[in-house]
C-alpha cells in the first residue's frame, strides 16, 4: 500500500487529474455559490425587481429567477458527475493500474 | 365536510399562521385539535407500515455485520441512494410548511426551497468522493483520519448528537400534532407509534431497512405531490400565468404573493440563512452517513445527482403546490361555499388565508381534498405520516452510530470493541433514543419547537461542517484546530441562537433579544473557520506534526480512492 502511494505520487498523470478535478470542482462551488448568493442578495437589496411583472400579465421576474437557481443546481451536478464520472474516472483507474 | 369545519376551533387555525425564523419546521407550530378519525388515511398508513415492516423483516436476516448494519452493506446503487437521500431529507415540515408558507406568502416560499436545495451541489463537488473514499460509517471516520481519535471522535458524536437530538424533538412534537390533526388520533398514541416504528426498523434493519423505508417514502411523496401539482395546474390549462393571476386576485397581498415579503428583512439575515442552509445540509450526520451505503465515489456521486434532481422537483411541486392551495381554498366552490375555511368572508370581501382550518400547514393537506377528494385526501395524510417515519428512521440510525462506533468503539474500548458488540451497543442506543425521543416528544408537546430544526442546521454548519471540509482540504490542521474550531463552533451557535429573538424573545418570554439576528450562521460558521485555522498554524507539538505528515497519505486515498472500503460480498 505504502509503495502503491509513493508510485501513485510520482505518477504525473496523478498530479494532472488533482489539478484538472480540483479546479473543475472548485469552479462549479463558485458558480452555485454566486448564483445562489446573487439571489439572496436580489431578494435583500432588489425586492423591486424580482417583483417587477414580466410584460403585461402578473407572474414577476422573481418566479424564473427563482426557478433558475434551482435547476441550475441540478445542471450542475449533471455536469459535475457526467465529466468525473467519465474522463476523471478513466484516469483514475490508468493511475491505479500503473501504481500495482 | 361540515362536521369537520366545527371540529375545529378558531385558536386552532390561527396556530398555523408562521412566524419567519421557524419556517425550518413550520409544521409543528401550535396547538391543534384532534380531528374526526381519518378512515381512509389509517388504512393506507396500516398498508405503509406492513409493508416496511415486511421490509424490516427481510433487512433483519440480512443485516449480520457491522457493515450491513450501518451501511447497508455498502451495496446500495447511486439511483437507489439518490432516492434514499431525498426520502431522508424531504421531511414533513419541508412539504407542509413550504406549501404553508406560499399559501401564507407565496413568493417567499421559494427562498426556503432554494435554500434547501443548494447545499448538494456543494457536497457533490466538495464532499461526496472524499467521505466516500476516506470514510466507514460515520462522518467522523473522515474527520479524525489522521487525528487523535478521542478528542475528535467525541467532539464529532457531541456534533451529530446535538443536531440529531434537536431535528429529533422538533420531528416528534410535528408528528404528534400532524397524526392528531390528519388521523383522529390521540398526540401521545400518535408519538408511541412513531417512536416504536422506528425502533423496529432501525435495531432489525438496521441501514438497509431505514434505506428501503426512505425509498418507498420517497416514491410515495413525489408521485403524490406530482399528482396535486398536475390536478391544479390543469385546472387553468396548465399556464402559470393564468393560476398567478387568480392567486393574485383571491389572496388578500394581491401582487405582493408575486415578490419577496418580509420574511427576509435585512442583508445580514439573509446571508446568514443562507448560509446555514447551504452548509447545513453538507454537516448533517443522517444525510453524510448515506454516502457509505454506495459502493465507490462513482455510485457516491450519482446519488446526489439524482437526489439533487428529485429534491429540486419536489420544491418546484410544492411551490405549485402553495399557489394551488391560495386558487382553490380562498376562492367559493361550486356551491359558493368556502369548505377550507373556519369564517367565509363577508359578502365581497376576500377570504382571510389565516381563518384556514387546522392552520396553514393544513394548506397542501386540503388542497390534496380539494383535487383529489376522501381517498386522495387519506393518500397524502399516510404519505405524510410515512414521511416523518422516514426522517426519524434515518436520524435514529445516525445518532446511534454517533454513539456506538464514535463513542464506545473508539473512545471508550479504543477500537478493541468486537463488531458483535459495537452493534449490540448500536442497537441499544437505537431503543433508548426511541424511547427519549417519545418523552422529548411528550415533554415538548406544548412547546414551540419550531426553531429547533433552525439549531440543528446552525449546529451542523458551524460545527460538523468546518470540521469535516478542513480535515479533508487542509494538511497543516491539527487535533487541537479541530477541537477549538468545532467546539467553539458549536458553543457558539447554540448561545448566540438562545440569546436570538426566536428562543429568547418568542420563547422564554423576554422583552427583547440579546443578540438582533433570528439566525447566527454568518458569525458562528467563520468562527469556527478561523478558530481552526488559527489554533492549527500555532500548534507546533510532535503530534501535530506527525499529523501533517500523515496528510499526504490522506489525500492520495481521498483522490484515487485507494484503500477505500468496497461493498461486502453479499
Amino acid at each position: 500500500m505504502k509503495e502503491n502511494a509513493q508510485r501513485i505520487l510520482a505518477n504525473p498523470k496523478f498530479q494532472e487529474l488533482v489539478q484538472k478535478r480540483s479546479a473543475f470542482a472548485w469552479t462549479l462551488s463558485v458558480a452555485m455559490l454566486v448564483i445562489y448568493f446573487g439571489f439572496i442578495l436580489l431578494v435583500a437589496f432588489g425586492k423591486g425587481f424580482l417583483g417587477t411583472p414580466i410584460g403585461s400579465g402578473v407572474t414577476t421576474w422573481g418566479i424564473p429567477v427563482g426557478l433558475f437557481t434551482i435547476i441550475s443546481a441540478f445542471i450542475l451536478t449533471g455536469i459535475y458527475v457526467q465529466r468525473a464520472n467519465g474522463e476523471f474516472d478513466e484516469l483514475n483507474r490508468q493511475i491505479m493500474e500503473e501504481s500495482k | 365536510m361540515r362536521s369537520l369545519v366545527t371540529r375545529f376551533s378558531a385558536a386552532a387555525a390561527a396556530a398555523g399562521a408562521l412566524v419567519p425564523a421557524s419556517v425550518y419546521a413550520a409544521a409543528v407550530e401550535g396547538a391543534v385539535q384532534k380531528q374526526a378519525t381519518n378512515i381512509e388515511a389509517i388504512v393506507m398508513f396500516m398498508i405503509f407500515v406492513l409493508a416496511t415492516l415486511g421490509i424490516t423483516f427481510w433487512a433483519a436476516r440480512r443485516t449480520k455485520s457491522a457493515k450491513d448494519f450501518y451501511a447497508a452493506g455498502g451495496g446500495i446503487t447511486g439511483f437507489q441512494n439518490g432516492l434514499a437521500i431525498a426520502g431522508d431529507y424531504m421531511s414533513a415540515a419541508s412539504f407542509l410548511g413550504i406549501a404553508g408558507l406560499v399559501y401564507m406568502s407565496g413568493f417567499d416560499g421559494l427562498i426556503f426551497s432554494v435554500g434547501w436545495l443548494v447545499g448538494w451541489p456543494i457536497i457533490l463537488f466538495l464532499i461526496a468522493e472524499r467521505l466516500r473514499n476516506l470514510g466507514k460509517y460515520t462522518f467522523a471516520d473522515v474527520a479524525s483520519y489522521r487525528f487523535q481519535q478521542t478528542p475528535i471522535r467525541t467532539l464529532a458524536a457531541c456534533g451529530s448528537l446535538a443536531t440529531v437530538t434537536f431535528y429529533l424533538i422538533a420531528q416528534m412534537v410535528g408528528a404528534g400534532k400532524l397524526i392528531q390533526l390528519l388521523f383522529g388520533m390521540d398526540y401521545l398514541w400518535a408519538v408511541v407509534i412513531v417512536g416504536v416504528l422506528m425502533i423496529a426498523y432501525v435495531t432489525f434493519g438496521g441501514m438497509l431497512a431505514t434505506t428501503w423505508v426512505q425509498i418507498i417514502k420517497a416514491v410515495l411523496l413525489l408521485s403524490g405531490a406530482s399528482f396535486m401539482a398536475f390536478a391544479v395546474l390543469a385546472k387553468f390549462g396548465f399556464s402559470p400565468e393564468a393560476m398567478f393571476s387568480k392567486a393574485v386576485s383571491v389572496h388578500p397581498k394581491a401582487t405582493a404573493i408575486m415578490a419577496p415579503g418580509a420574511l427576509i428583512s435585512d442583508p445580514i439575515s439573509a446571508i446568514s440563512l443562507g448560509m446555514a442552509l447551504m452548509f447545513g445540509t453538507a454537516g448533517l450526520p443522517h444525510i453524510l452517513m448515506r454516502f457509505f451505503t454506495v459502493s465507490d465515489a462513482k455510485e457516491a456521486r450519482k446519488s446526489v445527482f439524482y437526489a439533487t434532481g428529485f429534491i429540486g422537483y419536489f420544491y418546484i411541486l410544492t411551490f405549485i403546490i402553495g399557489f394551488g392551495a391560495i386558487v382553490l381554498l380562498l376562492a367559493p366552490d361550486a356551491t359558493g361555499a368556502y369548505p377550507f375555511l373556519t369564517t367565509a368572508p363577508a359578502a365581497g370581501a376576500l377570504a382571510n388565508p389565516a381563518t384556514i382550518i387546522g392552520g396553514s400547514n393544513m394548506a397542501a393537506i386540503h388542497t390534496a381534498h380539494a383535487v383529489g377528494g376522501n381517498l386522495f385526501y387519506g393518500f397524502i395524510s399516510a404519505v405524510a405520516f410515512a414521511t416523518i417515519l422516514a426522517v426519524v428512521a434515518g436520524l435514529t440510525l445516525a445518532g446511534a452510530s454517533a454513539v456506538s462506533h464514535d463513542l464506545y468503539a473508539s473512545v471508550i474500548a479504543k477500537g478493541r470493541a468486537s463488531e458483535r458488540d459495537e452493534i449490540r451497543v448500536s442497537k441499544i442506543t437505537t431503543v433508548i433514543i426511541g424511547i427519549v425521543s417519545i418523552f422529548l416528544g411528550i415533554a415538548f408537546e406544548n412547546q414551540n419547537v419550531a426553531f429547533m430544526v433552525g439549531l440543528a442546521f446552525v449546529i451542523a454548519a458551524s460545527a460538523n461542517f468546518p470540521i469535516l471540509l478542513m480535515s479533508m482540504f487542509w494538511g497543516k490542521m491539527t487535533t487541537r484546530g479541530a477541537v477549538m474550531g468545532g467546539w467553539l463552533g458549536l458553543i457558539s451557535s447554540v448561545t448566540l441562537l438562545v440569546l436570538g429573538p426566536t428562543v429568547w424573545k418568542s420563547v422564554l418570554g423576554n422583552p427583547a433579544a440579546i443578540f438582533p439576528y433570528d439566525n447566527p450562521g454568518a458569525f458562528t460558521i467563520p468562527l469556527s473557520f478561523i478558530a481552526i485555522w488559527f489554533f492549527s498554524i500555532t500548534d507546533n507539538s510532535q503530534t501535530a506534526q506527525d499529523e501533517r505528515r500523515s496528510f499526504e497519505a490522506q489525500y492520495i486515498r481521498s483522490q484515487t480512492g485507494l484503500g477505500a472500503e468496497g461493498a461486502s460480498a453479499h
